[in-house]
């Protein structure tokens, strides 16, 4: 199903669409305010996308200083050339250890290789423990937002799940209830687990070390509970220095949802006595975008979800409408590139306004590589009706003969076009809009009479 | 002469692709000196708040403490070692009921709050993290005014566990309502010595 159609089922309850609209902007405008409080804030977005050109034009060499580093501080690494290997490897571990439970933190990674289906097929239980995670997990559902996986859901939806699952009092969708009947539900599964999966926000080369970042605590919680940790870790994660790390922890969590900082930030560098800690590397798709040359900068991504609060049309479509594990802008330049045509709307699901890129803490050219996107695709792909109506608009705007001959036309045309025509499935532009007010007459004869 | 053929592992494969793509060869920026305006210890209070932590003095803290009648408190700092009444065990998940843990931090960032913790100032590393309430104990003038610098003041340092530590445990999960106390400690006080 493409992005058009997921988006018009999201928007058939209207009620629910404009709260979503509004939440996101609210989450954009703390952004905002957080952001101005730092006063070289323009200089370390500047700093944080050229030290990310840095990393992507010697990424071999990162990651081999990083894996000698790691292994001197005596992680397990692992490299997984794609999700199922990465899976495999994570299987084969627990299989090591005869664990049958796991807990996991966020890890929009692990998403992306299907870990949870996988692990369940093999018998093995999978509790994710980041509260939207757990809230979206208990309804057979993937997050709809990286940061904030339950943003598509009212708390009287979740009082219901809980009352299913955690047999909370009928009705009561109190937040602070709910938090706290998960906070007892998930300390007993922290205290039983054995083995604890994370992900990764940034592997520092230097010092072989990865950090953490998390407002509930929750992937520490299962990490220093558990005898062994598998941190997974996309390669391009990596930054060169531990004092890159100021600049980016500055950005992330003031880009995410206007905090200064995450209330937990992480900084593992080896295991404690007697524990063990497996890193896994993974590429799944990577090295093809690096090879892109036009859509290499997606890789900076830190992950903040900025992009998605700010898109005017994530906001009024929802993150499932995207139908991929990334949603919103950076999801649309990520994911084609993963599956050209599984994702061939979603470079088209864009105003082209830009403010994604005005946003990005890491200076990604967000909207430029929409852009360049549907370019490729539409090299790719047959004509469909929206690409014919396109094409017609560039013949006319091509010659100029034409376009003076149609302007006159098109005035006469939208006096009498009805509704039916213009509203036709074939016009996609004309779905949520109306057509314009007609002046009285063409621009060229306003100049006519005005100018000359 | 034909070279056998050998299966390439991930890791070479991955490092292969990388290799094979014509890139750049663009060099680090410089990082600047950036400074925060005005007094860091106001600066931290602020940030602090924001984050719902607190502030509080050894007074409070015993108020605090008496009219919880909490069973279980450990503290690591010399200073309220009298406030404790049990020692560090050897396992974490013998933590799991304890009601306050005091520890030192180490230095305090004046931007976020941010307080430095390695793993000597936590004795197990699910200590700030699974206790009910959390203390931390912090030098005056052991602030520095931004990330930049707390990361100057790291250097080198290689504990297994460093954390940057900004405020109790929190979520907004649930409709963006903003409620403390998620999995990790459900307050976070800082005596400021």
């Amino acid at each position: 199903m493409n992005h058009p159609t997921k988006a018009a089922e999201f928007l058939s309850d209207g009620a629910n669409a404009k709260w979503h609209d509004e939440t996101l902007w609210f989450v954009r405008d703390k952004r905002d305010s957080s952001s101005k409080t730092v006063p070289e804030w323009e200089e370390l977005r500047d700093l944080a996308s050229r030290i990310k050109d840095n990393v992507l034009d010697y990424l071999d060499t990162y990651l081999l200083e990083f894996e000698k580093n790691a292994k001197a501080n005596n992680f397990h690494v692992h490299w997984a050339k794609n999700a199922d290997e990465h899976n495999q490897i994570v299987l084969g571990i627990l299989k090591k250890h005869q664990c049958k439970a796991i807990v996991k933190s966020k890890s929009i990674l692990t998403e992306e290789c299907h870990l949870n289906p996988f692990l369940e097929k093999h018998g093995i239980e999978v509790v994710d423990t980041d509260l939207g995670e757990r809230i979206v997990q208990f309804l057979n559902q993937p997050p709809s937002h990286i940061v904030m996986p339950a943003i598509h859901l009212k708390k009287m939806a979740i009082s219901d799940i809980f009352h299913e699952k955690l047999q909370t009092e009928k009705g009561n969708d109190d937040p602070y209830y709910l938090t706290q009947a998960a906070r007892n539900h998930l300390r007993e599964k922290f205290l039983a687990a054995k083995v604890a999966i994370t992900g990764v926000n940034f592997g520092v080369a230097e010092t072989g070390e990865f950090v953490v970042c998390t407002n509930e605590g929750n992937a520490d919680m299962g990490v220093h509970l558990a005898d062994v940790h598998i941190a997974s870790m996309g390669i391009e994660k990596i930054i060169p220095k531990r004092g890159h790390l100021g600049v980016f922890l500055r950005l992330l969590a003031r880009s995410a949802t206007g905090q200064s900082i995450t209330n937990y930030n992480s900084h593992f560098r080896s295991p404690s006595a007697g524990k063990e800690m497996h890193l896994i590397l993974v590429d799944n798709g990577r090295t093809e975008q690096l090879a892109r040359e036009k859509f290499r900068n997606s890789l900076k991504c830190i992950r903040c979800g900025a992009c998605m609060n700010t898109c005017p049309i994530y906001r009024r479509s929802g993150g499932f409408s995207y139908g991929s594990t990334v949603p919103g802008p950076i999801g649309s330049i990520l994911s084609p590139g993963l599956d050209l045509q599984k994702h061939s709307s979603l470079p088209f699901a864009s105003t082209l306004c830009g403010s994604c890129s005005d946003v990005c803490p890491v200076k990604i050219n967000i909207h430029e590589q929409l852009y360049e996107w549907r370019q490729e695709i539409t090299k790719a792909q047959a004509a469909n009706a929206k690409s014919i109506s396109m094409k017609i608009a560039n013949g006319i705007f091509a010659v100029p003969f034409a376009y003076k001959i149609s302007a006159g036309m098109m005035r006469g045309a939208l006096k009498f076009l009805p509704d039916s025509i213009t509203y036709s499935g074939l016009n996609t532009w004309g779905k949520q809009r109306d057509l314009p007010e007609l002046p009285k007459e063409t621009f060229k004869q306003w100049y006519k009479k005005n100018r000359s | 002469m034909v070279q056998k053929k050998q299966i390439m592992s991930s890791r070479d494969y991955i490092l292969s692709k990388i290799r094979n793509t014509p890139r750049n060869k663009r060099p680090l920026p410089e990082i600047p000196d950036f400074k925060v305006d005005g007094e860091l210890m106001d600066r931290f209070k602020r940030s602090l708040l924001m984050n719902k932590g607190g502030i509080v003095d050894a007074k409070q803290l015993e108020e605090f403490i008496d009219s919880h009648q909490f069973k279980k408190v450990l503290s690591l700092s010399e200073e309220f070692r009298s406030f404790a009444n049990m020692d560090i065990p050897s396992d974490a998940h013998q933590l799991a009921d304890l009601d306050m843990a005091i520890i030192s931090g180490q230095f305090g960032v004046a931007e976020n709050a941010a307080i430095w913790l390695e793993e000597r100032d936590m004795g197990l590393r699910a200590l700030p993290f699974i206790t009910e309430h959390l203390v931390i104990v912090l030098e005056k003038d052991q602030l520095v005014s931004n990330m930049h610098e707390a990361y100057e003041r790291i250097g080198k340092g290689a504990s297994g566990f460093g954390l940057f530590i900004a405020g109790p445990s929190k979520t907004a999960d649930i409709e963006q309502s903003l409620v403390i106390g998620a999995h990790g400690a459900k307050s976070m006080r800082v005596i400021l010595m």
